[in-house]
């Protein structure tokens, strides 16, 4: 009854797809952890305001499912004279929330970094910027670093919903493939494994990166 | 074409609403009672046992829950096992959340010390003993916060039965913005709505983090 | 001369007096401990000198210019007033190398191998010149805090503060540490330390000061003050540490 062999002349469309979905996670994963450390920073450090802002930016994504918020801003944000393309939504979309919530998980981090880190900087003449971006950022990463490669693994993983404003990722792939073929069983199951294969690439290369970056636990 | 008021288009969401929360509860209700037994399963140290739900968890994570619900809608009914939307929806959510649950209780059992498990060993009591009396006690005090933040992840994953055609909160937006052409406003509402069912969760999950560090 | 120069010092932690009016003078090559009972105010005092705490009344100088702890104020500090603390607080990301680089390079803005020079002369100071790609981690407690020092020394201070330096190591380990200040001290480097090692404070140190009660209670030349005390209090310390 299953018949996986159908999917064969559609190679093509699954790897297109497939490359798709790896193009905005890549480029969305790294931009999702800037605004995060920016946010986790201004959160930790910044005055009163502009941690209320950060917390206000952080709740309102956190609670408000993702596909909401893309429908919000590929459909609402035109609407009020935004045009974006379904890319740009999706980049911004997966950008802010992957942001909101690695803003947390940064924070988490920063939080963890004893005071006397600072005190040590600042006696040897160091200002704010440069304890940050030199002494504190380094060991504050490497201690929330498997909360973010997990979260980094859900937002891809999430990204499937981005089909549904006919972006031509990997789920829009099986879409399309099931509808020409009926083959949806077998469609989507491989398709789950694909995603399946790339949350493990991403764990793996996390995990290069992270021995690279914090060497110097490995070391003991 | 009708025209809609603002109040028509909050009615409309709000008695769909109904529907996530029904949606929500029941995925929580069917995937917490999975995530019991798995729990059970893995405390039984069997190797072939642990496995298992290593591979469940690696599985039902490692997956988008979009797929899941297409897997199980789409795919069970061309494999010719009829299902509803609802009813996917909830198998769906149920292999979702039971996943990310044991995982989270797991992360609770083995923050207890083993010096609980030895201890009660040496009283002389068994397994279920231990599990029961001395274990769950303690593990459930400290997975309550995490368990009711997971709950707001649940919420917002029912949005993605609106995908698979079923009418809760995200689908009766999508329509109502077919019929109206006010997406900016629409949304808008969908997501305040949304927000005003999670945001108290995740308060409370906050609360109860607090309280407990506290208590410690 | 006095290096460092402290006129009436009070400072209070919400309603709680710690200091109160402390009047000091360290002049250069002086190396000076601090002793007195926990919570008698020693390493505040010690922390006001570098701008780490803030003090309400009074005056502190060092080389001159008025320490206040405005953040620019202690970055200045920073050239002239080096520090130790008790728990080494040195990066642990950083190899043993480029903890005492880091701030030669982006603060003196040395160049990277100028830096490098300064290092390994300092490390071979404090007697661990084969530790210079180590990571901290790797290091005994004594080791650590043998590197802290020669960190705050590549600044080129004109006063090192040490609070409690030796507090947190093993007991073998403090004579390494002890033997570093020793050498120190006998290059004619101006020393503050707060400490509880009254045979280093008698024979390295030239002066002790006895605080008791957020007041500078007594102090004198080290081997007087220590073997003739003229309070109650001081002889009651000396009998509870000795």
């Amino acid at each position: 009854m299953l018949n996986f062999s159908d999917l064969l002349p559609y190679t093509d469309v699954f790897l297109g797809g497939l490359l798709t979905t790896i193009e905005l996670t890549v480029l969305t994963t790294f931009l999702g952890v800037m605004v995060g450390t920016l946010c986790a920073s201004i959160r930790q450090y910044g005055n009163k305001a502009s941690r209320r802002v950060v917390t206000a930016y952080v709740e309102l994504i956190r609670n408000t499912p993702f596909i909401v918020q893309l429908f919000f801003i590929f459909f609402g944000l035109p609407s009020i004279g935004f045009l974006l393309t379904p890319w740009q939504a999706s980049i911004i979309a997966l950008t802010i929330n992957l942001g909101a919530y690695s803003t947390e998980i940064i924070r988490a981090g920063l939080s963890n970094i004893p005071k006397g880190q600072w005190e040590a900087a600042k006696v040897l003449g160091m200002n704010f910027r440069q304890t940050l971006m030199r002494v504190v950022f380094t060991p504050a990463f490497e201690k929330i670093y498997p909360a973010l490669t997990s979260q980094c693994i859900i937002v891809m993983l999430g990204s499937a919903v981005l089909s549904q404003i006919s972006v031509q990722d990997l789920t829009y792939a099986a879409n399309l493939v099931q509808s020409r073929n009926f083959r949806a069983f077998e469609s989507y199951v491989v398709t789950a494994l694909m995603y399946l294969g790339l949350a493990m690439l991403m764990r793996y290369v996390f995990s290069l990166i992270g021995k690279r970056v914090f060497a110097y636990r490995e070391v003991r | 074409m009708i025209d809609f008021s603002n109040w028509d288009i909050v009615r409309n969401l709000l008695f769909a609403t109904q529907w996530t929360v029904l949606l929500s509860l029941a995925a929580f209700v069917c995937g917490s009672s999975v995530a019991l037994c798995l729990s059970a399963i893995r405390l039984t140290r069997n190797p072939v046992m642990v496995r298992f739900v290593k591979v469940y968890i690696e599985l039902f994570q490692g997956t988008p829950l979009l797929m899941q619900m297409f897997l199980c809608f789409f795919g069970l009914s061309m494999m010719g096992y009829e299902i509803s939307a609802w009813g996917a929806a909830i198998l769906s959510l149920t292999l979702f959340t039971s996943a990310f649950l044991v995982e989270i209780w797991r992360g609770c059992i083995d923050t207890l010390p083993k010096g609980q498990w030895e201890a009660s060993r040496v009283l002389g009591m068994n397994f279920l003993q231990t599990l029961r009396f001395i274990i769950l006690p303690q593990a459930m005090r400290v997975a309550f916060a995490p368990t009711v933040g997971f709950s707001v992840q649940v919420v917002k994953g029912t949005a993605l039965a609106s995908v698979i055609g079923f009418v809760e909160l995200t689908k009766a937006g999508t329509m109502l913005n077919n019929a109206t052409f006010e997406p900016f406003k629409v949304f808008i509402f969908v997501a305040l709505i949304y927000f005003a069912l999670c945001y108290p969760l995740s308060l409370f999950s906050q609360f109860l983090e607090k309280k407990y560090h506290v208590a410690r | 001369m006095s290096l460092v120069k402290l006129d009436q010092v009070h400072k209070y932690y919400g309603d709680f007096h710690v200091l109160k009016g402390i009047d000091l003078n360290i002049k250069a090559g002086e190396v000076v401990s601090i002793i007195g009972r926990s919570g008698s105010g020693k390493s505040t005092l010690l922390r006001c000198i570098n701008g780490l705490e803030e003090y309400q009344q009074g005056g502190i100088s060092v080389d001159d210019k008025e320490v206040t702890s405005e953040d620019i104020q202690v970055r200045r500090l920073a050239l002239s007033v080096g520090m130790i603390f008790q728990n080494f607080n040195l990066f642990p990301h950083l190899t043993v190398g480029e903890n005492i680089m880091l701030a030669p390079t982006i603060v003196l803005k040395k160049s990277k191998s100028d830096a490098g020079t300064i290092a390994k002369a300092m490390l071979e100071k404090v007697g661990l010149g084969d530790k210079f790609d180590s990571y901290p981690e790797k290091l005994s407690g004594g080791q650590q805090q043998r590197v802290a020092i020669a960190r705050a020394l590549a600044m080129n201070p004109k006063v090192l503060l040490c609070d409690e330096i030796t507090s947190a190591l093993d007991p073998e380990l403090v004579g390494d540490v002890l033997k570093v200040l020793e050498q120190l001290a006998a290059e004619g480097m101006t020393l503050v330390l707060v400490t509880h090692e009254m045979n280093f404070a008698r024979d390295v140190g030239n002066r002790v000061v006895f605080m008791h009660q957020g007041k500078v209670w007594e102090q004198g030349d080290s081997k007087t003050l220590l073997s003739e005390p003229k309070t109650e209090e001081l002889k009651q310390f000396i009998g509870a540490v000795l």
